[in-house]
């Protein structure tokens, strides 16, 4: 795999907004809450992508649009460079298949491991006559061993973690070349959760799966992903290998993150920048969305939303801060171009 | 059948005979098909199937519950010390002692054993940092000493001793929290020990509003307050929390997660307790919001003084913040030891594993391993140690017997490990230098004040 292989999975500028009542009753008013906004982010194999942000952001759905399980309003999913089909298919979820949050909910508590893994596998039409040894393997694959042990038993004899991982291997029955894991860890015993991490990290390595990483936890998105994208307000603000994301944060959103998370190595706790809350995201604040909270908030920032600015080689943060003054007053389309350019030069 | 009593003028006339049995047998009919409804649920639920009912369990164990309703039922109890006594660990400035305590959920044999045998002491001022993963028996320790926990739980064996001082000063008065009867828990829950739980929303009240909320609690404890007294106490308490007033008149469902978390710190805060019991107060919230709350609640531990035990899974948060950490692990106390010796030199395998679990936020990205294999079943705990399965250091010696949690050669630590009895040479990762065993004594706990 080089490093310029095409995307497995990209979403470009996806849009999806929903509609929530306000008030009871039929005639109630209804209001638009902009939960994802002109976000793109491609999946490649062999790689892992956490998209990191505070609930609310937009992650998950960011999550359900490239799964197809929710429908965008603005944008497009391509797989392997093509216009994924309408709908949802059998055969686009044969190549990407999702892991939900919660193992407890997503395994159905009257039916066995056998159960869970045949089904895949039957709907699909494979292996036909070998579903015993398919549903082994699978297990043996997020190393459930032996597979005597687990394959009869019921959702509610196994931890958390075991749980995790059947419905890890449910997702991998249909041979996936991407798996979605929506926050896989955030419901586990901290003792368990870097043995699924490592899981996913051993999937990617060995299968060449791309792994959308879905977290709020920053620490475990550097360990576990190749590259981290920052969500705030459902809008991406940053995107960098993950090293250089966690090192040398651009936006002002993700060194916030950063300062937040708990960190024993540091001498002494840290002063927060940017106190408050996300905004309403049924009325998003004009211009970046962040500037409400921002300690580096200018003018430009209150009128108009910022451009992706490439910062290094692969850092994209979207902020004014990263723009020459002069630049900063020009109209969005000439800019992005012209600061991209400049970026390149240097 | 009402049309029919309709129809001859019975509902109108009063003559009940003509509808009231009809009505009856549809309201029985409707009972008996939720019953059928239970029933089908419990025998195609797997999980519901092992559900046995607590009381009937009771019975058969042979055990006679003669309980108040709220207060968990004490079995077995270590013997009251004498009045007068020493606090019993020697401690002068401890605030609550739990000594030998020990709590099963269920009766007789088929009791499951959630805490075993714990020693702890909350000394003033100090923040106590209880660690383990879910399931260690940490909650459960912390809300049967308060005698909250609910049944099936009972307590078997020890003592919890709250040495209440309140206005910071002057002798302190020994409850016995164990043998205190309904009007003596009552008047020491919430307004000397308060606990502020988990799950903001569910703790409060969806129905009526936060200053309702406020207001019930003042009434009850400070009945002398007036109304206008108590909503301005409200006020204050939220503007203590960094909350507008007038957020009172706010619906739960109409908050923030942090802000319900806020409110209830606030109320949790409303009468100067000395002991704060933080079960988990932050884990739903977003790291931000986290961090934000956290600061406040150190703020105001510096201004008013309260002890905390603050209780939860986030070993690298607990950290940064207490003063002291013990780490439990299924329902038995493992490490005791400040925060700072626990973190760069833990003495147990489990510790050591535990910080292993938390990705480092700088330098090199090396693979971790976590700790093997899953938390023990409580219902069938391996022999000896129960951390032994999982252990990389274990002995046959692990397997035989348990270690007891003893004081570690000379500091103010203490460890529950056979490997650290003297017996055998430690391991290099269990044996780092202690940066606080040099310097002699932790930083002098706050003073208690009065400064609300």
């Amino acid at each position: 795999m080089t490093a310029a292989a095409a995307p497995v999975l990209e979403g470009r500028s996806l849009i999806k907004s929903f509609w929530v009542k306000q008030g009871r009753g039929p005639l109630a008013r209804k209001a638009r809450v902009h939960a994802v906004e002109d976000v793109s982010v491609s999946l490649e194999a062999g790689k892992v992508t956490a998209v990191v942000g505070e609930s609310g952001a937009g992650k998950t759905t960011v999550g359900r649009l490239l799964a197809k399980i929710l429908k965008p309003d603005g944008g497009e999913v391509l797989l392997d460079g093509r216009p994924a089909p309408g709908g949802r298919p059998r055969s686009y979820a044969a190549q990407v298949q999702m892991v939900f949050q919660d193992p407890f909910a997503s395994l159905n508590p009257v039916h066995r491991v056998r159960h869970h893994l045949e089904r895949p596998l039957k709907i699909h039409h494979l292996a036909d006559g070998h579903v015993d040894a398919a549903v082994a393997d699978l297990l043996r694959r997020v190393a459930l061993e032996p597979a005597d042990n687990f394959i009869d038993k019921f959702p509610h004899e196994l931890s958390g973690g075991q749980r995790q991982r059947v419905a890890i291997a449910r997702a991998l029955a249909v041979q996936p070349r991407v798996l979605i894991a929506d926050e896989p860890v955030s419901m586990l015993d901290v003792s368990i959760r870097l043995g699924v991490l490592n899981l996913l990290a051993g999937l990617r390595d060995r299968e060449h799966l791309a792994i959308l990483y879905v977290t709020h936890d920053i620490a475990s998105a550097r360990y576990l992903a190749d590259t981290i994208v920052v969500m705030y307000a459902g809008q991406l603000v940053e995107s960098a290998p993950s090293v250089s994301l966690t090192d040398t944060p651009a936006h002002p959103y993700t060194q916030l993150l950063l300062s937040a998370a708990p960190d024993p190595d540091r001498a002494r706790a840290p002063e927060l920048s940017a106190p408050g809350a996300p905004p309403s995201l049924l009325a998003p604040p004009s211009g970046c969305r962040f500037h409400p909270r921002c300690p580096h908030a200018m003018d430009v920032c209150r009128s108009q939303a910022p451009p992706n600015v490439t910062v290094a080689k692969g850092h994209v943060a979207a902020c004014w801060l990263h723009v020459e003054p002069a630049l900063r007053r020009v109209s969005e389309t000439e800019l992005s171009t012209a600061v991209n350019a400049s970026a390149l030069k240097s | 059948m009402l049309r029919e009593g309709f129809a001859n003028n019975a509902i109108r006339g009063g003559w009940w005979w003509w509808w009231a049995p009809p009505g009856i047998c549809v309201a029985l009919l409707g009972t008996g098909l939720a019953l059928l409804n239970f029933g089908i649920d419990e025998f195609i639920n797997p999980r519901l199937r092992n559900v046995g009912l607590s009381q009937r369990g009771a019975r058969k164990a042979g055990i006679s519950l003669s309980t108040t309703l709220g207060i968990t039922p004490v079995l077995g109890r270590r013997q009251a010390p004498p009045v007068g006594a020493t606090p019993t660990s020697g401690v002068t400035d401890a605030v609550l002692e739990i000594h030998g305590f020990s709590v099963d959920y269920g009766y007789g044999e088929e009791a499951v054993h959630a805490v075993a045998d714990c020693n702890l002491v909350l000394r003033r001022g100090q923040v106590l940092g209880l660690a383990g993963e879910s399931g260690s028996g940490k909650t459960t320790l912390a809300l049967a000493a308060l005698r909250l926990l609910r049944t099936p739980g009972v307590i078997t064996a020890g003592e919890v001793l709250f040495h209440s001082q309140p206005n910071g000063e002057g002798p302190a008065g020994t409850i016995d929290l164990l043998s205190a009867g309904p009007e003596q828990l009552r008047a020491v829950r919430w307004s000397e020990i308060s606990v502020v739980l988990q799950s903001a929303l569910n703790a409060l009240n969806p129905v009526i509003t936060v200053g309702a909320q406020f207001d019930d609690l003042l009434r009850a404890h400070r009945p002398q307050l007036s109304g206008s007294q108590r909503w301005q106490r409200s006020g204050e308490l939220l503007d203590m929390v960094g909350m507008n007033a007038d957020r009172l008149r706010s619906y739960p469902h109409e908050l923030s997660g942090g802000m319900r978390q806020r409110a209830m710190i606030a109320m949790a805060l409303a009468l100067e307790p000395q002991v704060m019991i933080l079960d988990e107060p932050t884990t739903a919230l977003d790291v931000v919001t986290q961090r934000e709350i956290l600061e406040e609640l150190m703020g105001l531990r510096d201004r008013l003084g309260f002890a905390a035990l603050f209780i939860t899974h986030d070993l690298s948060l607990l950290v940064e913040l207490a003063d002291e950490i013990a780490v439990m692990y299924a329902g038995r106390l493992l490490e005791r030891a400040p925060a700072a010796s626990l973190f760069h030199a833990p003495r147990l395998p489990y510790t050591h594993g535990l910080l292993n679990c938390f990705p480092p936020m700088h330098g090199r990205r090396l693979p971790m391993a976590g700790i093997p294999g899953s938390p023990p079943d409580l219902r069938d705990l391996p022999s000896g140690c129960p951390f032994h399965p999982r252990c990389a250091w274990a002995m046959p010696r692990c397997r035989q017997e348990a270690p007891p949690l003893a004081p570690l050669n000379g500091s103010s630590r203490e460890v529950a490990c056979w490997l650290q009895t003297g017996d055998v040479p430690v391991p290099a990762e269990l044996a780092r230098p202690d940066p606080v065993a040099r310097s002699s004594e932790r930083p002098a706990a706050v003073k208690p004040g009065s400064a609300l």
